[in-house]
This record gives structure tokens, sequence and C-alpha cells, in this order.
């Protein structure tokens, strides 16, 4: 492949949820089974109301910002999607407002989804452009390494021509029956393999060949990779590998377990985002992702200015400390709490509502009047400033700026993560809507407090095993 | 121009079942305990009724929809028998249905019950119903303490009340109603409570209390009416009378525009407004005897001082403070309990208030009991305050 490709990346975004659990905690919590377990750092973990779709549209928003781009395809990976069959990245799309004539689909069925995914787009060009977003939200078995090790994240990349802030010099897949790990289908955890078995006979011998492969290929040298990432290894792996092939063990990607953990199919992304941060024009980024063989990339930073709207620092920086072991447990379904008679309401929702009322829900858009030009939630027949009937044109308030003009924190009212904090929340554009206001951390809230718009959960029908989505307010603490 | 309702009909007797946790007792029960009461008030025949009105709230736990189970109850035949619901406003619906009947001419006596039992849900506070198919994809399901408690940081932000002030007040609210409630037989809460206990009490939702909270009880509530003629035909004096019966629900201005500052409640002022007018009142601190208001959380009736006129805007938590609104205040509020004590049986709490006005005007309040009665205000707020059903009645003694 030529290094005068201009097929590349014209955009990047991250997301990580913003509750960060201390290791030491869960170390705490398993001490009377397993004295010996230790955990250092901190480990990103969902709230009842996150999941892989919800981290992947906030990804998704970072990445796209104001940007009125055409996306022709928007592919979203994940080994955690929350649908099995219902197109998952259809809810994406339309939460993002996309076109209806966007193509979706779901990847899947390994953490090498996210950069097979972004590769594969890379090398089948489209005139439109392409969105790949790799989320997971990562779910292990108590007591478990990979408890500690997983986090939750979700990372979005805009693949086509143009300005770019990274060229596309190859990419390079491996095949092959290790088993590493693996998870089978209604299955809630992963099985590894020994880890010794995995780093030595597995990613130490596959993943420098399939590099060197595709180096050779992109005529790249190796003393060039200004920055190097490896994903889905057992720890320390990406600096034997990196010393296997020649690259400086400085130039290594962040593997993000200090703050984070393994994301899965986001890693590669987030490491792709965390070097686009940092390179200067002209770096070569290698990434790997390994799991049952392995994908390779190779990019080429580039001038490209565009930047996300918080981008991978921004998100990491943006973080609410938790120390509840059980909190997290509960909000990953491990914890069967008696949340008393109140949670027995049954959430049913009308699909034919639900389908009507698609655009408002989804993509939270209200209506402005025509007449009067007050902005609305939700949009109905008669103005409800003016009364004047059918004037309401869509208008969107998921990046509209927003405050606090009323509130309070629900103790009574069944919530998985009481108080339930509500409040009138109080639009730039002068719409005003009740809403659920999140990750509200150890704050004081009050009015004028400003809130940013966050694509959430908004109820789980247990009785159905379905959820439905909405938008919530968090404080934006910026 | 409407005439308005002033004077048009009179209340010739009423009834009100002992409010609260009535394990012993169904609908029917409660029904029938508030019905015989004011039919013997009333001294009319069964077969004298020629319209009946049932207001309730809640189907969770009720006796399900339509007239029929207040016509089975009260083995009502033959007559037009009405359900009606407007949230905690559904008594005071009841009470405009048979008033409004009986001033159009079409009928001489009618009844007007309301019920509610709220027990036998298994636990406390109200179910949460949907709200409508599109409303339900959006809206957080809070808790009616939450909505209502929405309406301390909108006071306290525009007034500048500190936080500890008005955690003093609407205490002081709570307290007033504890005070109260000791002296009512038919009370659900019979204990005075002090200060301190009410302020320190675990949080609901922030900043209420569990004693900024009513409860919900069981309980029904009934009046009888007719014309002020035929109330004299059969031989009653001193004539209860209808002054004003208004009511206001929101088009949704509230919680939709940037217009509200989440101070008040807008459908309160409104419908206080159109009461005062239809009962001639300018100046309801003077004429007015007593209220009985819709004091479902502390705030709601600190704010609904302000909503009447009964205090300056912004004064309120000042008034409440210095007792006001006490039973031997300018202008006493709750004499009965209120909803704090009293309880919240929704569909017979607009009907209870009005009880309570009615036994005050016929000197008949027993140890509660207000000296120089002239009219009385009944409010009931159903809904939250961005999204609010408000309705007052005023009864009075009738001028000859």
């Amino acid at each position: 492949m030529s290094n005068t490709s201009t097929v590349g990346i014209k955009a990047f975004g991250a997301f990580i949820p913003r509750l960060r659990l201390d290791r030491a905690a869960i170390a705490k919590a398993h001490s009377w089974a397993f004295p010996s377990i230790r955990g250092k750092g901190e480990k990103a973990i969902c709230s009842w109301d996150e999941d892989a779709i919800t981290l992947g549209v906030e990804a998704a928003r970072d990445c796209l910002g104001n940007h009125q781009d055409k996306i022709g395809k928007v592919t979203f990976c994940s080994t955690t999607a929350p649908f099995a069959d219902l197109q998952n990245s259809g809810i994406i799309a339309a939460a993002m407002n996309l076109n209806q004539r966007t193509g979706c689909l779901d990847a899947g069925g390994s953490t090498r989804a996210g950069l097979n995914s972004l590769i594969n787009d890379l090398v089948n060009t489209s005139e439109q452009d392409q969105l790949v977003i790799a989320s997971d939200r990562r779910r292990a078995q108590p007591a478990s390494p990979a408890e500690m090790r997983y986090g939750s994240g979700a990372a979005a990349m805009l693949v086509g021509q143009g300005d770019l802030i990274a060229s596309f010099l190859g990419g390079e897949h491996l095949a092959t029956p290790f088993m590493d790990h693996y998870r089978m289908s209604g299955q809630p955890y992963d099985y590894y393999g020994e880890e010794r078995w995995i780093r030595d006979e597995g990613v130490v011998k596959l993943v420098p060949a399939t590099i060197e492969a595709l180096l050779e290929r992109s005529g790249t040298e190796t003393a060039a990779v200004a920055y190097f990432g490896l994903s889905g290894a057992p720890k320390g792996s990406d600096k034997i590998v990196a010393k296997k092939l020649g690259i400086n063990p400085a130039n290594l990607l962040p593997d993000f377990q200090e703050n984070v953990g393994d994301t899965g199919t986001a890693h590669p992304l987030l490491q792709l985002s965390a070097a686009f941060e940092r390179a200067r024009p002209g770096d070569i980024i290698v990434v790997a992702a390994f799991g049952a063989g392995c994908d390779v990339a190779v990019f080429r930073k580039e001038n490209g200015s565009r930047k996300p709207e918080r981008g991978l620092a921004g998100t990491l920086k943006d973080r609410i400390p938790e120390t509840s072991y059980l909190k997290m447990l509960s909000f990953d379904g491990e914890l069967n709490i008696d949340w008393g008679p109140r949670a027995e309401v049954d959430t049913k929702a009308s699909f034919p509502q639900q389908y009507r009322a698609a655009d408002q829900i989804l993509s939270f858009t209200g209506g402005k009047c025509d007449s009067c030009g007050a902005v609305q939630f939700p949009s109905t027949t008669n103005c409800v400033e003016c009364g004047t009937p059918d004037t309401q044109k869509p208008f969107q308030l998921a990046n509209d700026n927003a405050e606090i003009a009323t509130y309070s924190a629900d103790w009574l009212q069944y919530c998985p993560a009481p108080p339930l904090y509500v409040g009138l929340v109080q639009f730039t554009s002068g719409a005003r809507v009740l809403m659920e206001i999140v990750d509200v951390g150890e704050q004081e809230l009050d009015v004028g407090m400003p809130l940013r718009m966050v694509f959430r959960v908004k109820a789980k029908d247990n009785l159905r095993n379905y959820r439905r989505y909405f938008w919530k307010a968090t404080p934006t603490n910026d | 121009m409407a005439s308005g309702i002033k004077d048009k009909v009179a209340i010739i007797g009423m009834g009100c079942s002992r409010f609260g946790e009535r394990w012993d007792t169904d609908t029917d029960g409660l029904i029938n305990e508030a019905f015989n009461e004011a039919m013997l008030d009333a001294g009319v025949e069964r077969s004298q009724i020629g319209a009946a009105w049932l207001g309730s709230a809640l189907d969770q736990v009720n006796i399900g929809n339509s007239a029929i189970p207040l016509a089975t109850s009260l083995r009502l035949t033959g007559i037009p028998v009405t359900r009606v619901e407007n949230m905690c406003a559904t008594g005071t619906e009841a009470l405009r249905g048979a008033a409004y009947g009986v001033a159009s001419g079409a009928v001489d006596i009618a009844i007007a019950v309301g019920v509610e039992k709220l027990k036998d849900t298994g636990f406390g506070g109200l179910p949460v119903p949907t709200k409508g198919t599109l409303n339900d994809l959006w809206m957080p399901y809070s808790s009616a303490p939450a909505g209502f408690a929405q309406l301390a940081s909108g006071y306290r932000k525009k007034y500048g009340v500190s936080k500890e002030d008005l955690k003093q007040a609407i205490g002081r609210v709570s307290w007033k109603s504890h005070q109260n409630g000791a002296k009512n037989h038919k009370a659900h809460l019979q204990k005075a409570i002090d200060l301190e206990t009410i302020v320190g009490a675990p949080i609901v939702a922030d900043p209420l209390g569990v004693f900024d909270c009513c409860g919900v009880s069981d309980g029904a509530a009934c009046a009888i009416i007719t014309t002020p003629e035929i109330a004299r035909s059969l031989g009653k004096h001193d004539l209860v009378t209808i002054k004003a019966l208004q009511l206001s629900a929101s088009s949704g201005w509230e919680s939709s525009t940037g217009g509200w500052d989440g101070s008040y409640v807008k459908n309160t002022r409104l419908a206080a407004k159109a009461a005062y007018k239809e009962a001639g009142i300018n100046d309801p601190v003077s004429q007015l005897s007593m209220t009985e208001v819709h004091d479902c959380f502390s705030i709601t009736e600190l704010v609904t001082m302000e909503d009447l006129g009964l205090s300056e805007d912004g004064q309120a938590w000042r008034d409440v403070l210095e007792g006001k609104f006490d039973a031997d205040g300018e202008v006493p509020c709750q004499v009965d309990g209120g909803l704090k004590c009293f309880g919240h049986p929704v569909g017979a709490s607009g009907l209870r208030m009005v009880y309570e006005n009615y036994l005050q005007l016929q000197g008949r309040a027993g140890e509660r009991q207000l000296k120089n009665m002239s009219m009385g205000l009944s409010h009931n707020l159903g809904g939250v305050p961005y999204n609010s059903i408000a309705a007052i009645s005023i009864v009075g003694i009738l001028e000859d």
C-alpha cells in the first residue's frame, strides 16, 4: 500500500463512563475469600442506565460534535451489545439524528471487532464518510482476574477522505483458532486460558509476525514507529512485542489499566485516540488487537485540525470517584437487591407510540414554533406559548446548553441508583423539560447549575427483557 | 357573562368517615360511613336523591372504573350517577358536579361522594400511574414529594431564603397540623410532634423530610346538596351555601417554558382569582374565617398562602413562623389537621376540607371550634406544581 493514501481518519471521539471504582474496594470486598487479591488504580464502571449503546452514542457525539457530516454507514462494534436481534447501530443512528438512509451494521463476535471494522471501512472506502463506533460495557465474574482488569468505554472514528487527522497506511489480519478466551452465547462471563500460555505461545509469537508483515507491505520502517499500542493481551505483552520488533518501549501507547481498564472492542480505538492527541504530523502509529488471532493497522499522523468535543483526555478527566463495590455489582445485575414494591411497576412501552415519537425520544427533537419562536418538548399540535396549531418545526435539544430551574433528590421513588435526582431543566433555546439528572456524585445541586445532555437507558422492562432509551441531564463539571 | 354559583346551592348534610389505616373495612364500608352521617345530618330520605357524583382517583387499589361501585354501594336505582377524576382535586370535582346539577335545575337533591382506599397498595405513598404512552417514554418516574420539593428550590432561589430558614418554616407548617390533628378524633394522625423531631426527620425528597409529607389514608366524605329554597322548605336555618367553585388546570406552560420560576403554583393563583371574584372577596385575609388547603407537603402549604393572597409574595415563610396560620392566628389553616394529619384519601380530600368548613360554620367543630365564622375556603392541588390542577371551594353562611 502506498504512503500517499488519501483515506484515513477525519475525526475521532472517546467516552469513558464517569464512575471510576477504586480497585482496592474490589480487593477489600473479596479479601475474606481471597486475601491475596490486590487492586491498584481505578476502573471505569457503568451506571445502571449506561450500556454499550449509550457509551457508543456519547463517543460518536464527541467525534462528530456539531459538524453536519454526511455519513453513509455506521458500524457499531461490541461484544456486549444490548440487543441480540434488533440493530443496535440503528438505535445509535437515530440517537445521532443521522439520515434514515445511513447504512447500519452491527459487528461483534470478538473484542477485535472494533479494529477489524475500522480497517474494513478504511479498505472499503465509499464516497460518503463512514462512522465506526466501538463500545463495550464489560462484565466479569465477581472475584475473577477479569473483574479487576475490565473497564467500560467507547471510541468513535470517522473514516473518509479529505482533511485527515491520520492517513491509513494499511491493515493486516491473522485468523487462527488460538483459544485465549471465549464466552458462549447468552452467557454472562468470559473464560480465559492460562495467562502465561496466552502471552508466550499466543501474543508473542502471533502478533509480531503479523505486524512485521504489515510494515513490510506498507513500506514502513520499524524504527519509524512513533507510537505502538497492543490490546487484548495479558499485561506487559506490549513491552515484549515492542522489544521483539525493535520498537522503542518508550513509544508504547497507554494500556489504560491505571484509570479505565480493558475496554474490549473499544480499546484499540481508544489507544488510537491517545496517539492522535499526542502525535505530530508525520508520526507513524501502529495499533494491534489480540484475541484468537489479531488485527493490526498502521497510520501516519496528518495535519487535520478537527478536534473532538472533549476527546480522550477530557473524558478521562471527567470522573466521579466511587468506592462502593456493591454499587457496581448492583449496576451490573450481579446483586439481586430487594427494591421494594415500588420497583414492581410495569414499564411496558407502546411500540406504535415509540415509533411515532422516535425522533422526539431518540434524538431528543422538540419543536420550534413558526409563529412565536417558542422551543418546546415534546412537540405537540398546539404551541405551548401562543397556542397556534401546526407550527412546530423540528428542533434538537441534545446539544443545547441547559441549567437547573428546579430540582429535588427523590429517595422515595424506585431508582436503581438512588436518590433519583429530578428537576425542570431550562435550555438556552428557551425549552424546558422535566428530566432526570444523573452522575451527580458528591456535589450539591442548585438552581442555575449548568447541565449537558447524555443519552441513557430510560427504563428496563424486566418482564419482557426490553430496554428503552431517552436523554438525561448531567452536571457539566467543566 | 356567567352569573356564577354563589348562593345558588346549599349544603344540607355532610359526613366524613374516620380517616386512616382502615384495615377494618373496604370502600363500600367507607362510602356508607360518610353517607350515613350526611343523611342523618340532612334528614332526607334516600328516595329524594336525584343524582349522584362519585369521586375516586386511583384505580390501582380501589373500586374500579365507572360510577357503578357507588350505585351498587348505596343501592341507588334509576338516577344518574357519574364518576369523576381529577387527581387530588377529585373530591371537589364531585362537589362541582352535584352543585352544578342542582344549580341547573336538573335535580333537586344531589349527593357528592369522594372515596379512596390507598392503604391496600401494600406500601406508603401513592402508586405510580401511567402518564400516557408518550409521556411514559420520556418523563421521569418521580414521586409526589419530589415533584413538590421542587417548589422549595424555586422559592429559595427567588426570595433568597436560606435552606435552614426554609426548613424551619416548612417544619413549622407540619408542627401546626400535628397540633391541630391531635384534637380531631377522625384524623389519621392524632399526635402532636415537636418541631425538632420534624426538622430532623429522614429526608424523603430533598428538602422534605418524613414529617413534611402527608401520608396516604383510607377514607370517604359525602355532601348533600340542594337549593336554598328546598333547604328552607326542609326546615333548615343558617344555611351553608356555596360561594364559589373554581378550577384551573395546567396547559403545560410551567413545565415547558422558561416563564415560571418555580416559586409559586400558577393554577392556585388563577383559581383563587376566579373564586374570589365569584364569591365577592376582595380582601381574603379579612374576609376568610379559615382555610383548608392542599398541604400534601409542607412546602405546598407555605407557597399556597402566597398563592391565595394570604401572605405577601416572599413572606409566607415568615408569616408561618410568626403563627399567622395557627388555629389562634389571623387566618387559621388546617384546623382539622389538614392532609398532613387528618389524612389524604385522594378522592375524598376535597370534600373532607369542605366538611371542616361546614362544621366550623355551623359551630359544630367541638374542641377545635373557631370563633366568628363567616366564610371558609378549601383548596385542592392535583398533580405537581409544574403540571397541576387547582380547585377552590368557598362556602359560607347565607345572609338573609
